[in-house]
C-alpha cells in the first residue's frame, strides 16, 4: 500500500509527519512512501533525504491520493477533498472537539484514525502523541520563558556579585509539566512544583524538583488523567498557589482535564502580586488558559511588567524535533497495524488502541469508542462472604522493655545455675563451643549473597571433620590385644562416610569458584 | 608416641584455618584462598589424627585412651575407607551438573549425619568414663539424636530436589503434634538413659556384659529421631529447600560439635560451631527474603491449610509474544534486566541465556541480572548457575542492590521465576505470600515473562504481573524460547 505524506498546509506550521528515518523503517514495513515536494523543509528534512530513504517526491494530489495519509493537522475542507474514497487518514483529529470535521470526513467515505485519540494504556505508550508533543511542549516553554526572562537560570558567584538562581514553579507534573521540571533544572534554576494528583510526588522528585502539596484530602486517578477538584480542595490549592507564585520569577501552568475548559489557576490578583520580569507560561492558552490575562498564541505584558506567554504552537516551534517524534509515533502505529510486515493495513477494531483512534470508519461516524479502563487501576479487593478471610494481622505491639530485660535475666540465672551445677571439664568446652558460635556468625554476616552456595559446600566439607571422632572410635577397637568387631566395622563406615564430604565439599567448591569470573 | 600439647596444637591451628576460610568467602576476590585454606586446615588436622591413632597419644590428662592400632593392618584399616570415601566423594564432585548442586550439597549432610550416629554409638559401645559417666552419656545422646535427624532430613531433601520424590508438602493430620510428641519421647529417654546404673550399660566399668537395656533405650531413640527428620522434611514444600538445606546444613554442624562434646575433642567443637551457626544464619536470611517466620518453614506444610483467598479473581487477559519480537525489542532496547528463577535451572537454560547476555552486550545494551535471596533451591544457586556459563558476576546484582533500578530498565526478562516476581506480595495483604520482599520487575517498561505455562508458581498464587499491559508471556521450554532469541538477534 502506498503512504502518501502532505505538506501541512496551517499557516506556521513547520511539522511534518514523516521524517526520513520514519520512511526508511515504512519502507522495511513493505509500504510504498510518496512524499510531498517540500514537506519536510521546514523541519529541515530536505526532499533529497527522503529519497535516499526510500520515498518518492511526489505532486500534492499524488500525496493525498494514496491509501493511507499520514499528517500532523487536521484536514482542511479542500484537502479532504483530495482523499480518495476508502483511503485512510492518520492524523491530530481533535475528535471530542470537532464534531463537523468528522461529519465531513464520514461524507469523504474515509476512515479517520486520531492520533491524539491513543487511549492511555501502557502498551500504547509508543504510539501516544499527546505524550510526545508535550514532552517538547514542556521543554520549550522553559525555553521560551529564560528568552523572556531578564537574568540567569542558574545561580552564580561573579566578581561582580552574587547572582540568585531563578526560582520556577510548575504547575502540573503531567508529561509536559515533567519534561519543563528537567529543562529547568538542567538550566539550573530552583524548580517547585505541584499536581492535583498526589501520588506524582515522586516523580517530580525524581526530576530534582521539590514537591509542594496541598493541604486538603487529594484525588487518586483511575484513568491516569487529573479530574475536577473539590471546593474545598480549590481553596486550599489558591492560598498555595498564591504563595509560591509570589515567590518565583517563572511560573509554567500545563493544567489540562480532557474534554473541559482549562482551570483557572492563577488569578489577575496572582499575576499582580508578581515581581516585574517575571515570566509566565499558559500552556493550557489554547483550551481556555490556567492564567488570567493569557491570550491564546500571543505574548502579554501585565501592567506590572510580568510577560504572559501563551503560544499555542510550542512543539510546532522545534519543528524537527516534534517531526521525528510524530514520525515515530505514526509507524509505532502502523507496526501495530501491519501484523504481516507486508505493507497491508489491517484495521482490527476489537483492538482498544485501534478503536479508541478510530473517529470515522468507512464513511461512518464512530467516535465516541466505548471507554478503556487504565489496567493500573487497583481492583477492589476480594468480593465479601469469599468465606475463610484470613484474620487481619494486627501490627506487632512493641514488647515492653522490661519483660525483654526480665526474660533475658531469668535465662541468665538459669544458664549460671546449670553451669554451677556441671562438671568442671564441661565448661571448658562449652566456653570453646561459644566462642565458635559468636565467630561462626559474624564471619557468616559478611559473606556475599552470591557465594552462599560455595559457603554451603565448604561448611560442609568442614563439618566432614568428624572424621576424627570416627578415627579416634578405630584406635578404641582394640582391647587388650582383643578386636571388638561392631565397634572397628561402624567407626571404618564412619571414616569412609566423613571422607566422601571431606574431599568431596573441598573439591566442588573449587570447582565452583573457578568458575566465578569478573566480566 | 605424640605429645598432647603439639595434637592439640595442631587442633587450633586447624580451627583457626577453618575460620579464615569461612571469612576467605565472604568476597570473591578472597574466596579461593579461603577454600585452600580450609583444605589446609583440614589436612593439618587429619595428619595429626592418623599420627596419632598409629603412635598414641602421651599425657592425655590422665585418660587411658591412648592405644594405638597394631601396627599390622592398622593404617590399612584408617587408609583404605578415606581412600574409598575420598574417590567416591571427588568423583561425585567432578560430575554433579551445577543444576544438581542442591541434591549434592544435601547428601552430603546425610553422611556428617551418618557419620555422627556412628561416632555417637561407638563411642557408647567403648564404655564410659570413669567420671562423669551421666555427662558423657547425655552428650552422647544428643549427638545421635541430631545425627540421625540430619540423616533421613538430609535423605528426603535429597530425594525430593532430585524430583524422585514429590516435592508437595506431606500433611499427616496433626503433623505438629506428631512433630512435638518425639521431642518430648526424646527427652524422655535422654532422662532414663542418663539415671540408668551403671551396669545395665554396655561397656561401662562393672557391666557383665549385659547392658541390653542401654542398647535397647538408644536404639529406641535412634529410631524416634530418624523418623522425626524423615517427617519434618517431608512436610515442608519444594520452595522452601533453599531454607531446609541451609538449616539442615546447621543441623550437621551441630552434630559434629555434639560428638565433639562427647569425645571431649575441641577442634569438633570449633568446627560444628562454626558450621552450625553458620547454616543458622543463612537459614535465617532466606527465611527473611520469604517474610516467615523460621518456626512456620520447619513446622511445614506451607498452602495445605487456609486455601488462598481470591484464587477466582479475574485478572484479565494475558498476552502472548514470539521469539522474533522479543529479540527486536532486545536489540532496540539500552538496558535490559534479567531475573532467573528455579525455571531457568529446570530447563537447563543458563548457557543460552549467557549467549544471549554476551550478543546484547557486544550490541552496547546494558544488560543486568537481579537474584532474589530465595531463588532456586538453594542459597545462591542462581549466582552458581550463572557463574558455570561464565556470565560475569559483577553484572549480577541481588534484589536490595537493583530493586531501585526498575523504572529505568526498558526490559526485563523473567526467566521461570514467577513468586519472586508477585505484585501480590506488595498490594494484596490476603495473599498468601503478602509481604514476601520480591523484585519490582513490573515498574520497567516492558516484561517477557518465559513460562510453560499459565500454571501458578509454587505458592499456588496467581501473579498478576502475567497480565499487565506492560507484560508479554513467552511460553515454551526457557531453554528453546532463549536459543530463538539467540537466532533472531
Amino acid at each position: 500500500m502506498l503512504v502518501g505524506v502532505p505538506k501541512e498546509s496551517s499557516a506556521g506550521e513547520r511539522r511534518v509527519a514523516a521524517s526520513p528515518k520514519s520512511v526508511a523503517q515504512l519502507v522495511k514495513l513493505g509500504y510504498a512512501v510518496a512524499v510531498e515536494r517540500g514537506a519536510g523543509a521546514q523541519a529541515s528534512f530536505p526532499d533529497e533525504l527522503y529519497v535516499e530513504a526510500g520515498a518518492r517526491v511526489v505532486s500534492r494530489a499524488e500525496a493525498w491520493g494514496a491509501d493511507v495519509v499520514v499528517k500532523i493537522e487536521p484536514p482542511s475542507d479542500s484537502e479532504i477533498a483530495l482523499l480518495s474514497r476508502g483511503a485512510v487518514l492518520v492524523s491530530l483529529l481533535a475528535a471530542p472537539r470537532s464534531p463537523e470535521l468528522l461529519e465531513k470526513l464520514a461524507q469523504a467515505g474515509v476512515t479517520a484514525l486520531g492520533m491524539d485519540s491513543v487511549p492511555r494504556i501502557s502498551r500504547a505508550q509508543a504510539l501516544d502523541v499527546i505524550s510526545s508533543m508535550a514532552n517538547i511542549a514542556g521543554y520549550k516553554a522553559v525555553i521560551e520563558a529564560a528568552n523572556e526572562f531578564g537574568s540567569f537560570f542558574t545561580g552564580q558567584v561573579t566578581a561582580a556579585g552574587k547572582v540568585p538562581p531563578a526560582k520556577v514553579f510548575v504547575s502540573g507534573a503531567g508529561v509536559a509539566g515533567l519534561a519543563a521540571i528537567g529543562a529547568a533544572r538542567a538550566l539550573g534554576a530552583i524548580v517547585r512544583a505541584t499536581d492535583i494528583r498526589a501520588e506524582v510526588a515522586e516523580q517530580v522528585e525524581s526530576m530534582g524538583a521539590e514537591f509542594v502539596g496541598v493541604q486538603a484530602e487529594a484525588q487518586k486517578s483511575s484513568d491516569g488523567y487529573a479530574k475536577e477538584a473539590s471546593a474545598d480542595y480549590a481553596a486550599a490549592a489558591a492560598r498555595m498557589y498564591a504563595e509560591q507564585v509570589k515567590d518565583c520569577d517563572i511560573v509554567v501552568t500545563t493544567a489540562l482535564i480532557p474534554g473541559r475548559p482549562a482551570p483557572r489557576l492563577l488569578t489577575e490578583e496572582m499575576v499582580a502580586s508578581m515581581r516585574p520580569g517575571s515570566v509566565v507560561v499558559d500552556m493550557a492558552a489554547a483550551n481556555g488558559g490556567n492564567v488570567a490575562g493569557s491570550v491564546a498564541g500571543e505574548l502579554v505584558t501585565t501592567a506590572n511588567g510580568v510577560r504572559i506567554i501563551g503560544y499555542t504552537d510550542l512543539p510546532g516551534r522545534l519543528p524537527t524535533q516534534a517531526s521525528n517524534l510524530f514520525a515515530q509515533n505514526v509507524v509505532n502505529f502502523l507496526k501495530l497495524a501491519t501484523p504481516g510486515k507486508d505493507g497491508e493495513l489491517v484495521l482490527d477494531m476489537d483492538d482498544v488502541v485501534v478503536r479508541g483512534m478510530a473517529a470515522v470508519t468507512e464513511g461512518k461516524v464512530t467516535w465516541p469508542p466505548p471507554p478503556v479502563a487504565v489496567s493500573a487501576a487497583p481492583s477492589a479487593g476480594p468480593a465479601a462472604g469469599a468465606g475463610a478471610v484470613p484474620a487481619a494481622s494486627s501490627p506487632k505491639k512493641p514488647r515492653d522493655p522490661r519483660v525483654t530485660w526480665s526474660v533475658l535475666g531469668v535465662c541468665g540465672l538459669a544458664l549460671l545455675g546449670l553451669f554451677w551445677v556441671s562438671p568442671e571439664g564441661l565448661l571448658g568446652h562449652f566456653m570453646v563451643f561459644m566462642l565458635a558460635v559468636v565467630v561462626g556468625y559474624y564471619v557468616i554476616g559478611n559473606v556475599s549473597h552470591s557465594l552462599h552456595t560455595p559457603l554451603m559446600s565448604v561448611t560442609n566439607a568442614i563439618s566432614g571433620i568428624i572424621v576424627v571422632g570416627s578415627l579416634v572410635g578405630l584406635t578404641q577397637s582394640q582391647h587388650e590385644g582383643r578386636t571388638d568387631m561392631a565397634i572397628l566395622v561402624l567407626s571404618v563406615a564412619g571414616v569412609l562416610l566423613a571422607s566422601i564430604n571431606v574431599f568431596g565439599g573441598f573439591t566442588v567448591t573449587q570447582r565452583m569458584l573457578k568458575m566465578f569470573q569478573k566480566g | 608416641m605424640l605429645s598432647y600439647s603439639l595434637q592439640a596444637g595442631a587442633f587450633i591451628i586447624a580451627g583457626l584455618l577453618f575460620i579464615l576460610a569461612l571469612a576467605g568467602l565472604s568476597k570473591h576476590e578472597t574466596s579461593k584462598r579461603g577454600n585452600v585454606l580450609g583444605c589446609v586446615g583440614m589436612a593439618v588436622a587429619l595428619v595429626v589424627t592418623v599420627l596419632a591413632t598409629q603412635l598414641g597419644v602421651a599425657g592425655s590428662g590422665g585418660t587411658e585412651r591412648s592405644g594405638g592400632l597394631p601396627a599390622s593392618w592398622g593404617l590399612a584399616a584408617i587408609l583404605a575407607p578415606m581412600l574409598i570415601g575420598a574417590g567416591i566423594g571427588v568423583f561425585r564432585a567432578l560430575r554433579v551438573e551445577m543444576t544438581g548442586m542442591p541434591e549434592l550439597i544435601a547428601l552430603f549432610h546425610s553422611f556428617v549425619g551418618l557419620a555422627a550416629v556412628l561416632v555417637g554409638w561407638v563411642s557408647y559401645l567403648e564404655g564410659a568414663p570413669a567420671v562423669n559417666a551421666g555427662l558423657h552419656y547425655g552428650e552422647l545422646f544428643v549427638g545421635v539424636f541430631i545425627g540421625a535427624v540430619t540423616f533421613t532430613g538430609s535423605i528426603i531433601a535429597y530425594l525430593k530436589l532430585s524430583a524422585k520424590m514429590k516435592s508437595a508438602p506431606l500433611a499427616l493430620p496433626h503433623h505438629n503434634v506428631l512433630n512435638l510428641a518425639a521431642i518430648v519421647a526424646f527427652v524422655g529417654l535422654t532422662v532414663w538413659f542418663v539415671i540408668l546404673p551403671a551396669d545395665q550399660h554396655v561397656g561401662a566399668p562393672g557391666a557383665a556384659g549385659g547392658g541390653v537395656v542401654g542398647i535397647m533405650l538408644l536404639s529406641a531413640m535412634t529410631v524416634v529421631a530418624l523418623a522425626l527428620g524423615l517427617h519434618l522434611v517431608a512436610a515442608i514444600g519444594g520452595g522452601d529447600m533453599p531454607v531446609v538445606v541451609s538449616m539442615l546444613n546447621s543441623y550437621s554442624g551441630w552434630a559434629a560439635a555434639a560428638a565433639g562434646f562427647t569425645l571431649g575433642n575441641d577442634l569438633l567443637i570449633i568446627t560444628g560451631a562454626l558450621v552450625g551457626s553458620s547454616g543458622a544464619y543463612l537459614s535465617y536470611i532466606m527465611c527473611r527474603a520469604m517474610n516467615r517466620s523460621f518456626i512456620s518453614v520447619i513446622a511445614g506444610g506451607f498452602g495445605s491449610d487456609g486455601l488462598v483467598v481470591g484464587e477466582a479473581k479475574d485478572y484479565g487477559e494475558h498476552r502472548e509474544t514470539n521469539a522474533a519480537d522479543v529479540a527486536d525489542l532486545l536489540a532496540n532496547s539500552s538496558s535490559v534486566v534479567i531475573a532467573p528463577g528455579y525455571g531457568m535451572a529446570v530447563a537447563q537454560a543458563q548457557g543460552a541465556v549467557a549467549e544471549l547476555t554476551a550478543k546484547l552486550r557486544a550490541k552496547g545494551v546494558d544488560v543486568r541480572f537481579a537474584i532474589h535471596p530465595v531463588a532456586g533451591r538453594l542459597p545462591g544457586h542462581m549466582n552458581v548457575l550463572l557463574a558455570e556459563a561464565k556470565v560475569p558476576y559483577d553484572i549480577v546484582f541481588e534484589m536490595d542492590e537493583i530493586n531501585d533500578d526498575f523504572p529505568d530498565v526498558d526490559v526485563v526478562l523473567v526467566i521461570g521465576a514467577n513468586d519472586t516476581v508477585n505484585p501480590a506480595a506488595l498490594d494484596d495483604p490476603s495473599s498468601p505470600i503478602a509481604g514476601m520482599p520480591v523484585l519490582h520487575v513490573w515498574e520497567a517498561g516492558q516484561v517477557i515473562v518465559f513460562k510453560r505455562s499459565m500454571a501458578t508458581g509454587y505458592a499456588g498464587v496467581q501473579n498478576p504481573l502475567f497480565f499487565n499491559d506492560n507484560t508479554a508471556m513467552l511460553f515454551g521450554d526457557a531453554k528453546t524460547r532463549v536459543q530463538d532469541i539467540n537466532q533472531n538477534l
